[in-house]
């Protein structure tokens, strides 16, 4: 029986990590733009999709992973400096629009170049799973925690820490003020996009030898981390953690002590639940509006 | 200057009319399939396939002197689409035959649009409902969901299993598969002790796993999906250490499916047709020639491996051939009738007879078993 739900759990963490991952470039970009950015899933797939290119082209696996960072960091830079910042002073819904119409693009051109079908490469450890209270643990999965939490702590690190990063949360708070005090503006929106590029196609790399990856994994993922990122509290960071992890753990307890078929409908009932009570998500900053 | 304009305006009217009439009028074979979205990986070689086939025809001299002609649109695997789309083949397209629907929405959609409009129409889709009941247009040559589950079971039975868990995708094949197995089950003495299913973009299956590892009698795994999906599942089961035997659908026969599960597809079973064993058939197997030259012109022309999707294609466009050649014509009509006396024709999913109340003609023997030995398939029922 303990084995039973220690099994749910495992999995409910490790996809409720890349979830968070997900949920954090929403974040980013949400913190420094207002806009919400649906082309994040794509990152995820241009992570994995990337990483099989490298290594079928020969490349050992740590410049392939490198590479496969950097390239969607580079897209992400290009996203907003082609379409995003042409339509700079455009309303928010406009720009989430053009973000919508991005994720196609760069769906379309990855299905075009790699093909429809799914793509895997070796996990990082070997398959032995690791058995902990009678349930198996992949060795994956603890790459995929692992390295989660080491991001989430650097991303703390940078917001709190660094000038750059203090900028980046000034700019959130408030543009004007922020561009008023001598900080590059669009530059941290630029920042914002490579970071948040970078860090799903990270989860795109670590959960592709468990579940694989092709051209069209980054909608459900995507959407998923979207979730996670609202209950969180849209614009906090650990908001986005413990949402992505809550939203993986219902999954997976919906799938083993209910009914698989409820498993999908289990996080957004969830999102009805919390943004009822909690209108703000679970961490979201408690704002007055002025009258 | 008018009067020269005017002749050489009739004179290039007249080298036009000149040049159509010389050209024998094709013959035009419209097609919708779904060679984008979800159901991409069955429609895309099914387009591959009947474009490779009608080029060959045709360098050969077409059917009964006329060329093929294909017109085709792409579904992008939804049903409302392939719906418009199969209006326009018929409507402004003019076609004089129907070859696809990938999906079995794609084509109960079309079914009552060929109907309506008098058309043979050939789905390459696996559900039972095309042709039960029959309808009078429409035949289909993949083998259906519930021949596959047939197939798995009574291979269950003589290895002494009848007590199964039931895995199924809650995609339109899954579903139909589940509700296939659940009837075929109870027909066949086969108990579903448990009965779970999963998302086709689901990444992880190890709750649905770990549950059915926990009930109690469970003496074989039985997935029903495609795609990824069940090369996860058999990630999955590897991982948990699941010892029961593990049958899948005949959805997932093709190469790619082992190379995806990571040598985790190690001893999985499966009903699949006899094209996707073709080297390994006896010579004495009818199918053997059929399969091996279909096989080597595809990935000749392709360079990609072949899956049992293209063979569907193949063996609806020489039905649809074959017909109108017995037809001598392509009275619609007459080449219904022709097509519905198809006999004993050995095409890459098996040998079909049809018939006035079978619109399928294949029976279970058109599935091999199959079981994934060394990482590739072995014959072993």
């Amino acid at each position: 029986m303990l084995s039973q739900f220690l099994q749910f759990m495992f999995s409910g963490v490790t996809i409720g990590a890349t979830y968070a991952l997900a949920a954090l470039g929403f974040t980013l970009i949400y913190n420094a733009s207002n806009v919400i950015n649906f082309a994040q899933g794509e990152f995820i797939m241009l992570g994995g999709m990337l990483t099989v290119f490298f290594l079928k082209s020969g490349l050992p696996m740590p410049a392939a992973i490198v590479l496969a960072i950097a390239v969607p960091a580079v897209v992400g830079i290009l996203l907003e400096k082609l379409a995003i910042e042409p339509a700079k002073g455009a309303d928010t819904v406009s720009l989430i629009i053009i973000t919508i119409g991005a994720s196609l693009v760069l769906r379309g051109i990855v299905q075009i170049w790699r093909g429809k079908g799914p793509a895997v490469f070796p996990a990082f450890s070997g398959n032995e799973p690791i058995i902990i209270g009678g349930a198996a643990l992949a060795p994956q999965s603890l790459w995929v925690i692992g390295t989660s939490g080491v991001i989430v702590l650097a991303l703390w690190l940078f917001f709190n820490r660094t000038v750059a990063g203090k900028a980046i949360l000034a700019t959130s708070v408030d543009p004007l003020a922020a561009q008023l005090a001598g900080i590059n503006t669009q530059w941290v929106l630029l920042v914002s996009f490579a970071l948040s590029a970078a860090v799903g196609a990270i989860g795109g790399i670590l959960l592709t030898p468990i579940t694989m990856t092709s051209y069209d994994v980054g909608i459900m993922l995507g959407l998923k981390g979207f979730v996670a990122a609202v209950v969180g509290g849209l614009g906090a960071g650990h908001g986005a953690v413990a949402g992505g992890l809550l939203v993986g753990i219902i999954e997976a307890l919906t799938a083993g002590y209910i009914s698989s078929a409820y498993k999908d409908a289990a996080p957004f009932l969830l999102i009805f639940v919390v943004l009822f009570f909690m209108p703000r998500g679970m961490f979201g900053a408690k704002k007055t509006e002025r009258v | 200057m008018n009067a020269f304009l005017k002749a050489c305006l009739t004179a290039v009217f007249g080298f036009a009319l000149a040049m159509q009439a010389n050209a024998a009028e094709p013959i035009k074979i419209g097609s919708v399939l779904s060679v984008t979205g979800p159901a991409a990986f069955l429609g895309d070689p099914e387009l591959k396939t009947l474009r490779l086939y009608i080029e060959k025809i045709n360098k050969e001299g077409g059917v009964l002197g006329r060329p093929l002609e294909l017109v085709h649109y792409d579904d992008g695997s939804d049903a409302n689409n392939a719906n418009s789309f199969g209006k326009r083949l018929i409507e402004s397209d003019k076609v004089d035959f129907l070859i696809g629907g990938t999906t079995t929405g794609a084509t109960m959609s079309m079914a009552p649009l060929a109907d309506r409009a008098g058309i043979p129409f050939i789905s390459l889709a696996g559900g039972v409902v095309i042709v039960e009941p029959v309808k009078k247009w429409l035949f289909k040559t993949p083998h259906t969901d519930r021949m596959a589950a047939e197939r798995v079971f009574q291979h269950m039975k003589k290895q002494g299993l009848t007590n199964i868990a039931l895995l199924s995708e809650t995609s339109g094949f899954g579903q139909s598969g589940k509700k296939e197995s659940e009837a075929a089950a109870a027909k066949m003495g086969i108990t579903l002790v448990a009965n779970e299913t999963y998302g086709p973009k689901d990444t992880d299956m190890s709750p649905q796993l770990t549950k059915i590892r926990g009930t109690a009698g469970v003496q074989a795994l039985f997935v029903f999906g495609l795609g990824q999906g069940p090369a996860i599942v058999n990630k999955n089961a590897k991982m948990l250490g699941l010892k029961m035997p593990i049958y899948h659908a005949h959805g997932v026969a093709s190469e790619e499916f082992i190379k995806l599960s990571e040598g985790a597809a190690e001893g999985v079973r499966l009903p699949a047709a006899a094209l996707l064993v073709a080297a390994k058939l006896p010579d004495s197997d009818p199918q053997k020639p059929v399969a091996l030259g279909y096989a080597k012109a595809y990935s000749e022309r392709y360079k990609e491996d072949i899956s049992t999707f293209g063979g569907h294609a193949y063996d609806a466009l020489m039905i649809l051939v074959g017909a109108i050649k017995r037809a001598n014509g392509v009275d619609k009509a007459k080449v219904r009738d022709e097509i519905e006396q198809t006999k004993g024709f050995i095409g890459a999913d098996g040998t079909f007879t049809m018939s006035p109340t079978d619109h399928l003609g294949l029976d279970l023997s058109a599935f091999r078993m199959l079981e994934v030995k060394n990482n590739d398939w072995a014959l072993i029922d």
